[in-house]
């Protein structure tokens, strides 16, 4: 049967299962949205600004494993999708970005909205094609989905010409799709999993180390049997959250930059460390010269570009965390290995005594409201099972320090890029995977600004987002940055003319709160959560002067931290 | 590499993203006319080379890869150098240098020769400073291409 490029690409993205996309039209993909208009299987919500899309599907592939979809016009509306491509790139989201392009003939004449997409975005996408014949296009849509959600996921463009969409051909959607330049290595080799299991089970101060990779893998069960039957101490990076439950003793909380005394002094003392879907970020290892001066690293991850990349590691596994860690689990079964009793003993008791430092106290006296204690508030009322957001600063820091995450793909934020307007539209992309789930975003009143137009989309979609704006007037990291660095001086991090967000809210047809008193805010909360249709936006007035702490200034090690 | 348009931008994209040094590059199809060969000349300490090569073979369109300099190989480069011969003595000298370095002159002005070569870089490095006071005009270089010794060889 004869189709349209427009008609092909719909029926494409039924095949691939796509039930939902984001999106924004414009003149070079109107033969699409005609075609979209059409159809009834895959669904296309409309936001307000197209970083908002890339955001939205961002937050639906996080919080689902799922590819997340978008689809954009030529010229601004790719450009105005780069910052999200880039953040879905950093974070290795699977994503699959349709731009449109102005006709073939018109490409490289300077033509209406037309921009090199492919160029501009090559370096921040795991791939690109530009499609120049309508019969490519099932194979190259096929390509991109099958690029996206393998091997380290990523964002794939996918640029489409106008003409390409008004041309027609046969259409065949391709069973499979085998590409001899990209075949990712899954399974682990047996022999360099024997190598770490004899190095790990040496070990007298083992320390688990895990990122995002086990929540892209999908592997938080096997790490968490991993980790029970070793014993060991483990830590999350910001991007592994959730992979292992938070409230269980063997868990020493987040480390890096902002994480706890515990897991930082945990990291610098330990002789074998095991690595496991993370990439030693520089906001983990704080001054590479002095990270883990003792330790023997084994690192599995699914890209060898990360192993050995900023810290050389003495066991590489490249592999699927999943698959490599129900290998090492049934290898110590079968051998019934343990680690040293009296030194595995001995370790736990040293970081007892590191965990007495109670690094996340913070006064609970005081007459202004606390940061630390509007997210605590979320984590007891939501019972720790909220779906939460967050854009970027100290609002980020504190929600990942105080809202303790026991299940994986809950907490969506972005690391890696660290995007200030993340929050909302991830939320929205999270809330239309979950529609029957509790979805908070935790926002700063700087970073909740940079996105604000999507308070639109969430009426028109009757998103019940809860959003809590910690809101102490400035660039909260900046200014802790200036106040610890620069003296004082605060450059441009004071936020002037802040809008009434009580009549923000309104304005948009949702619920707005303001609180002002610590002893308000249990109270809005439990409100907020009753409304479980309206979006509410509570403006938390807290302490302008908290900050973040732990923290590790530049140059410093693991050992090195600020703590009050 | 696949034979695409983009495929050397993404090439030579991923070497000044990541700072890393280009001495010369060189591309060409191949007897296979859906891959094209590119051969690269880095510098770079042993880790800078082992996450080049790591980074390139992340990248979609690059099929296969190999550092030639991990096995005994044979590199050629060629290049075409234009010299000023403004009488019968330096015209003499230059041919006398081009025929001990198994060049040849492909083009002669009543001022100027030019000359063709091929060879490994010292070699042409050598022609250059061997022309000492023969100005030099213009030199035109390909860039180094290699090929492994024996039967190792870079195919699907």
């Amino acid at each position: 049967m004869e189709l349209t490029g427009a008609e092909i690409f719909t029926r494409c993205l039924k095949e691939e299962g796509v039930e939902l996309i984001f999106g924004y039209p414009g003149g070079a993909v109107l033969h699409i949205y005609d075609a979209l208009y059409q159809q009834e299987d895959v669904s296309h919500i409309l936001v307000r600004h197209e970083q908002g899309a890339v955001h939205a599907a961002e937050g639906y592939a996080k919080s689902t494993g799922k590819t997340g979809v978008v689809l954009v016009t030529s010229g601004p509306g790719a450009t105005n999708a780069v910052t999200g491509i880039a953040d879905a790139y950093m974070d290795s989201v699977p994503l699959v970005v349709f731009t449109g392009q102005v006709p073939s003939h018109l490409i490289g004449n300077d033509a209406f909205q037309e921009v090199d997409t492919v160029g501009i975005t090559r370096p921040c996408v795991k791939h690109n094609f530009l499609v120049k014949d309508v019969k490519d296009l099932a194979d190259t849509i096929k390509k991109a989905f099958y690029i996206a959600s393998t091997g380290r996921p990523g964002p794939v463009v996918v640029d489409i010409p106008k003409d390409i969409t008004a041309a027609r051909t046969e259409f065949k959607y391709p069973r499979n799709v085998k590409m001899r330049s990209y075949n990712p290595t899954l399974k682990g080799h047996p022999r360099q999993i024997k190598k770490a299991l004899e190095l790990i089970l040496s070990a007298e101060r083992p320390m688990i180390y895990t990122g995002g990779g086990v929540i892209s893998s999908g592997a938080a069960k096997p790490l968490t049997d991993f980790t029970r039957l070793l014993g060991a101490p483990i830590t999350n990076t910001l991007m592994g959250l959730g992979s292992y439950p938070a409230n269980d003793k063997q868990f020493l909380g987040m480390l890096g930059m902002h994480g706890t005394y515990e897991a930082n002094m945990s990291m610098h003392h330990s002789d074998v460390l095991i690595a496991i879907g993370a990439r030693f970020d520089d906001r983990v290892t704080g001054n590479i010269e002095k990270f883990c001066p003792t330790a023997r690293i084994v690192h599995i991850d699914i890209d060898p570009a990360s192993i050995s990349k900023n810290v050389k590691v003495d066991v590489p596994i490249v592999g699927d965390v999943a698959n490599v860690l129900k290998a090492m689990i049934k290898e110590m079964k079968d051998s019934k290995a343990k680690l040293d009793a009296r030194a595995l003993k001995s370790w736990w008791a040293q970081i007892e005594e590191w965990r007495k430092e109670d690094c996340m106290s913070y006064d609970k006296d005081s007459g202004l409201i606390k940061p630390q204690f509007v997210v605590e508030s979320l984590h007891k009322l939501t019972k720790g099972n909220a779906f939460v957001t967050s854009d970027v600063g100290q609002h980020q820091m504190f929600a990942a320090q105080y809202y303790g995450f026991n299940k994986p793909n809950r907490w969506i934020n972005s690391g890696g890029l660290g995007t200030m307007g993340f929050g909302l539209p991830s939320a929205m992309g999270v809330q239309f995977a979950h529609q029957d789930e509790t979805v908070a975003c935790i926002t700063g009143d700087s970073s909740i600004q940079m996105c604000i137009q999507e308070l639109s989309t969430c009426r028109q979609y009757g998103l019940p987002i809860k959003i809590l704006n910690l809101n102490n007037g400035y660039m909260g990291m900046v200014r802790q940055w200036q106040e610890f660095f620069y003296q004082g001086r605060y450059a441009m991090s004071y936020m002037e003319s802040l809008p009434d967000f009580v009549a923000l809210a309104e304005a948009y047809g949702h619920v707005g709160m303001r609180i002002e008193k610590p002893e308000d805010v249990e109270g809005a909360i439990k409100e907020a959560l009753k409304l479980k249709d309206k979006l509410v936006f509570m403006d938390f007035i807290i302490d302008p002067e908290e900050n973040v702490y732990p923290m590790i200034p530049a140059g410093a090690g693991l050992n090195e931290m600020i703590l009050v | 590499m696949e034979n695409e348009a983009g495929a050397l931008s993404r090439v030579a994209g991923l070497f000044s993203a990541r700072g890393y040094n280009i001495e010369s590059l060189t591309v060409a199809p191949t007897d296979d006319d859906t891959l094209s060969r590119l051969t690269v000349v880095t510098r770079g300490s042993n880790e800078i080379v082992e996450q080049i090569i790591k980074q390139l073979n992340k990248l979609v369109d690059v099929v296969k890869l190999m550092d030639l300099t991990e096995h005994s190989h044979i590199e050629r480069e060629m290049m075409m150098i234009k010299v000023e011969v403004e009488n019968m003595e330096a015209r003499q000298d230059v041919k006398r240098l081009s025929d001990i370095f198994r060049a040849n002159i492909i083009d002669v002005t009543p001022g100027t020769y030019t000359i063709e070569m091929t060879g490994d870089g010292q070699k042409l490095d050598a022609f250059i400073t061997a022309l000492n006071e023969h100005p030099i005009v213009e030199v035109v270089r390909s860039g180094a291409m290699g090929i492994a010794r024996g039967e190792k060889a870079l195919h699907l």
